[in-house]
Order: C-alpha cells, then structure tokens, then sequence
C-alpha cells in the first residue's frame, strides 16, 4: 500500500515541502530531528491540516485533492499521540469502545478481546484513566486506535512523554501490533532507538523535507547515517531466541548463525526477534582468540572501512549468512592489522554487551527484510 | 411580608421570558462563535473578540441608543421590515430580546471560550480519528469536558440579562407586558415614591444575583478540582 504525499505548508520561517510516495507495509519510521515537520506531515497525511493545493492519496483512495476532501473521521486512520490523549470522562472500556462503536460491523477486523489480550489491558477495563499509569495508558490509547478497525495507524511518538522503564514496557507490544494487527504504522520519531527496535523501513526527514525513504537495514548499512549521529553505530539482527540454558545464557539463531545472550526476561515472544549490537562493543581480530572471556566469536568478512574525523574507522562486515555487522574500531588498529575491505576476520561480541533486556526485542515479521 | 401586585407579576414574568429566551439564543449562537474564538486561525478573530466584549465597557444606553436607530421606524433594518409590511421593532418583545443578547453575548461567550481554550484540539481530533463527525463530538466529547464552561455561560448570560435596565430602556421603553421588565419596574416604583414595592422587587433581584454568583463560583471550583 501507498501514500502518496505532496504539500507545501507555511508556518512563518518554517516550510513543509513534501513530494513523496511512501510504501508503507510494516512499520515506517519518520525520523528527524525536532522541528524537522514530521508531525506537521502527519497531521497533513490524517487531514488535521489542510494545506490548499495539497494532494494526499492511500492506496486507490483520495484523502485529499483538487475539489475532494475526506475528513478524519472517515479515512479510517487510527492516531495516538505522544501525551495522554484519552477521553477523560470516560472510563477504559468506554474510551476503547468508543471508535468501535463508530466502525461500521462489516468493516470491524478487531474485537475487545482480542485487542485487550494483545495489549495485555483486560484487568484495566472498568478504571477510570485517571487511575491507571502513563504506560497503561498508552496502551490503552492503543487498543482504542486498533480497535476502529484502521488501515493504517499513525503513532506521533507515542514514546516520548514516557520514563525508560515504561518505554521498554510498551515497546514489545508496538512490535507485536504492528504484526498481529495487520495494520501499516507510520511512526513519527527522533529516536534512533526506536527506529533500529520497531521499523521496517525510515523516511529521513530534514528542514521540512523527506531525504530519503529507505529500508531499515539499507539505512543501517550506510556509514552516514543520520541513525548513528547519536549514539554512534549499530548493527540490527534478526533471528529465533531460544529458552535459556542451564548457564543462564539463551541462543539467538539467525540464519543458522548462533550468538549466546543473556536472558531478556518478560514474556517470550515465539516470533523472530531483534537483536542490537553497538558498532563500539565489537571487536575484530585477525584470527580466532583463544584462552579470552568473550563468548560469541564470529567470522566476518569485511566489506568497507569508513574512517571517522576522530581515530576512529566504521567496519561494515558481513557475517556468513550475510547479515550486515557494524563494528567501531581505531583506525591505528586498522592499520595494525592490516583489515582491509575483503579481509576475512573474526567479530568478537561480548554476551554482556547485549545484557540490557530491551536489547532483544520481537521483530514486525510482517514484510522480511530483504537481504543482500 | 412580600406582597406582588398583579404588575409586578407580569413584569416578573417578563423578566424570566426574556432572561430565557436570551440565553437559549446566547448559548446556540455564542457556542459556535466561541469555538470558532477559540480555535479559528483567521486574522479576523481579535476584531470579532473585541466586538464581543464591547458592551461590557460601553455603558448600556450607547447600545440601547445605536439598536433604537438601528431598529426604529426609519432605522435600516427597522425601515427594511416596514416596507416588507411588518413593524418596526423598536418598544417591542423582539426589539428588547435582541437588545439582550448584543448586551448579554461578552458574559455567555467568554465562559465558553475559556473552556474551550482550556479543553484544547487534542481529544476532539482523537474523536475525530475514531469515527465521530462533528455533531457525535460536539455531545460526546466536547459538551461533557467543558460543562462547567456552559453552566456558567447559561448562568451568567440569564442573571445579566435579569440586570438589565439601560439598553432596554432605550429600545423598549417601558411598556407593562411587553417592555417593562423587573428593573424598569423598580426604576417606576422608586419614581413614583413606591419604596415598598421597589424595595421587595429589589430584594428579589438581589438574592437571586447572589444564588446565581455562588452557582457560578461553586461550579467553576467543582471543575478546577475534578479536571486533571
């Protein structure tokens, strides 16, 4: 399904200037930094502004055209926004119910339960929000959402207004949305965690335009990636995490390729899952090491150096199934080891390193992703 | 003790006729513009404010004097509807009804537009994605958060339109039954020496002021308090 978008919008110094189609299966993170119009061209894309001349269409549906405008309440689009948006006077149950009571029976694919039970907020039903925590409510703020039934949902970063803790609650259940519920998400973030957790494929914004639109991990296989000007490198795998073994420790299988990582905790989700590897807690060496504490020894083969502006070199390697490892290395180590692109080597990753429970985190199997 | 002539009666009865039928007008075309005050973008928002709020600052015969021209036998819309063959509507029923609302629109406007202010975009935009048309949001979510607003609204424009004496005296004049409402009644009683009378209709208007205040006051605390 595509979005198509094009609209200039105005607001005193800053200019929307949007032209784009966005293949929007999965999840699509919008990513910029603040200020950059992401939200701006969410609220175009839902018809919350409606800039003359703008052109928004879904698929074969125009939202918005010459002589045509499609209000919100029917383009059938599911919002939840960073603060608390939910009906005040109203109590759980009636805030979910009340966009399923508005979608009409034969367009209903989702019903109470099934949306409670993937939420895990049955037990909340009768409160009053007001009495119920920020993640709870986020939750609930999307359950509501899903449960008009959308075609697509637009998430204005829904994370955002939360504590580390909660976001780390609520992220599995986006991941596990976006996949049971069928629905595409356009997510609206400035977080590059979000984005190597949750989405399939990234839209870059900046100024008030879309850069690029990009599978994730194409996005994660480019040395100037606005993804890593934060937090420097990473690496997203995808595979099958095992139960743990009797040393505490499970098995992350991707693509007949095993690395050993501690256990995450919470409930396990059977799907594949992801695994995040920071580029500077990988280490290469020329040849196997042997009598070293780190467990996961992986053979790579290095496919390009990009030296950094301080002593440091970005490593894109590839490991055997071909899956894309990042590592952040000193160049003076580079050039002692003589690793150049070709090189085959051995990418050494500390279980430890992946020690942070939301490290492993169910994947959106809904579109794989393409592999090289 | 109070003891109400047949007249007072009738002018009671007219005060509340016309209290009522003002703020019915008030809230259905007041909610609207409110919201409009509220959350429009267009520049021409500050100027309507301003209009809005005029007659709380202009003294009352100002208003009443323009509306008389305005809507006298040689007025423009007064004028307009002598020659369509109706009456003019100067020292009329209707002529003092919409002397009211112009007189009465700062105090039914004003709540709502702070509630409105206060309730904000967000839930009427989520009620929006969830299916609801304008109307549905209006009675499920935009009416149930800012009560408050219309309860003072209602409460304010009724009790100030109770209070009024000069505009209506401009334009209505003081015609028992149709014009001579409470105030203008007490205004005649006190002319003609009659403290007894005027000082029960006056007692009565007191009281009810001091009801509807405290209802106003007593509203807007219940709601600072509930609304998170």
């Amino acid at each position: 399904m595509n979005l198509e978008v094009t609209a200039r919008v105005h607001y005193g110094a800053f200019t929307l200037d949007v032209n784009d189609i966005f293949p929007l299966q999965g999840v699509t993170a919008l990513f910029g930094r603040s200020g950059c119009g992401k939200t701006t061209l969410l609220r175009v894309i839902a018809g919350l502004e409606r800039p003359r001349g703008a052109r928004v269409r879904y698929g074969d549906q125009t939202w918005q055209g010459d002589t045509k405008f499609i209000p919100l309440a029917r383009r059938r689009i599911g919002l939840v926004f960073q603060e608390d948006s939910l009906l005040p006077h109203r109590t759980v149950r009636g805030n979910l119910e009340y966009g399923y009571k508005r979608t009409p029976p034969n367009q209903r694919r989702l019903h109470l339960t099934d949306v409670c039970d993937l939420l895990g907020i049955r037990d909340l039903l009768d409160r009053r929000v007001d009495r119920i925590s920020g993640g709870q409510r986020q939750r609930v703020a999307l359950g509501r959402a899903l449960l008009c039934s959308p075609q697509l949902l637009l998430l204005d970063e829904p994370l955002a207004a939360l504590d580390t803790q909660t976001k780390r609650e609520i992220m599995p259940f986006l991941t596990r949305l976006s996949r049971e519920a069928r629905v595409p998400i356009l997510l609206v973030t400035h977080v590059p965690d979000e984005v190597e957790r949750l989405a399939d494929r990234v839209a870059f914004m900046h100024d008030g335009r879309v850069e690029r639109v990009e599978a994730l991990h194409d996005a994660l296989t480019r040395s100037d990636s606005p993804l890593f000007d934060q937090e420097g490198p990473v690496s997203v795998l995808e595979g099958i995490l095992s139960a743990p073994d009797e040393e505490g420790l499970c098995r992350f299988v991707c693509d007949g390729m095993t690395l050993r990582v501690p256990d995450p905790g919470g409930t396990r989700d059977s799907g594949l899952q992801r695994l995040r590897i920071r580029g500077r807690d990988v280490i290469l060496a020329v040849e196997d090491p042997k009598g070293i504490s780190v467990v996961n020894h992986l053979p790579v083969t290095i496919e390009t150096v990009h030296p950094g502006p301080r002593g440091e070199c970005l490593v894109i390697t590839r490991l055997s199934n071909g899956q894309a490892l990042l590592a952040q290395i000193t160049t003076s180590s580079l050039r002692r080891l003589g690793l150049v692109a070709g090189s085959r080597c051995i990418a050494l990753v500390k279980s430890l390193a992946l020690h942070q429970p939301a490290d492993v985190l169910p994947v959106s199997p809904v579109e794989t992703v393409p592999r090289p | 003790m109070i003891d109400l002539s047949p007249s007072d009666w009738i002018a009671i009865r007219l005060s509340l006729k016309l209290g009522f039928y003002t703020t019915v007008i008030l809230l259905a075309f007041g909610t609207p513009l409110a919201w409009w005050l509220a959350s429009g973008r267009s520049p021409l928002r500050t100027a309507v404010q301003t209009v809005v709020a005029l007659p709380i600052v202009l003294p009352p015969t100002v208003l009443g004097f323009y509306l008389l021209i305005l809507l006298g036998p040689r007025g423009w819309i007064g004028g307009t509807l002598e020659a369509m063959g109706f009456t003019h509507l100067a020292f009329t029923f209707p002529g003092i009804l919409i002397g009211s609302i112009f007189y009465s629109l700062p105090f039914a406007v004003q709540p709502l537009f702070q509630a409105f202010t206060a309730l904000g975009r967000r839930h009427v935009e989520v009620a929006a994605s969830l299916g609801a048309g304008p109307i549905d949001r209006f009675f499920t979510v935009i009416l149930p958060l800012t009560r408050g607003g219309f309860i003072v609204a209602a409460t304010l424009s009724f009790a100030h339109t109770l209070g009024e004496f000069g505009a209506i005296l401009m334009i209505g004049g003081s015609i028992p039954g149709r014009t001579k409402v409470l105030s203008i009644l007490i205004y005649d009683h006190a002319e003609a020496m009659n403290y007894a009378a005027a000082h029960q209709l006056s007692l009565i208007l007191l009281v009810f002021a001091f009801i509807v205040l405290f209802t106003v006051y007593a509203v807007n605390r219940r709601f600072d308090t509930v609304r998170p």
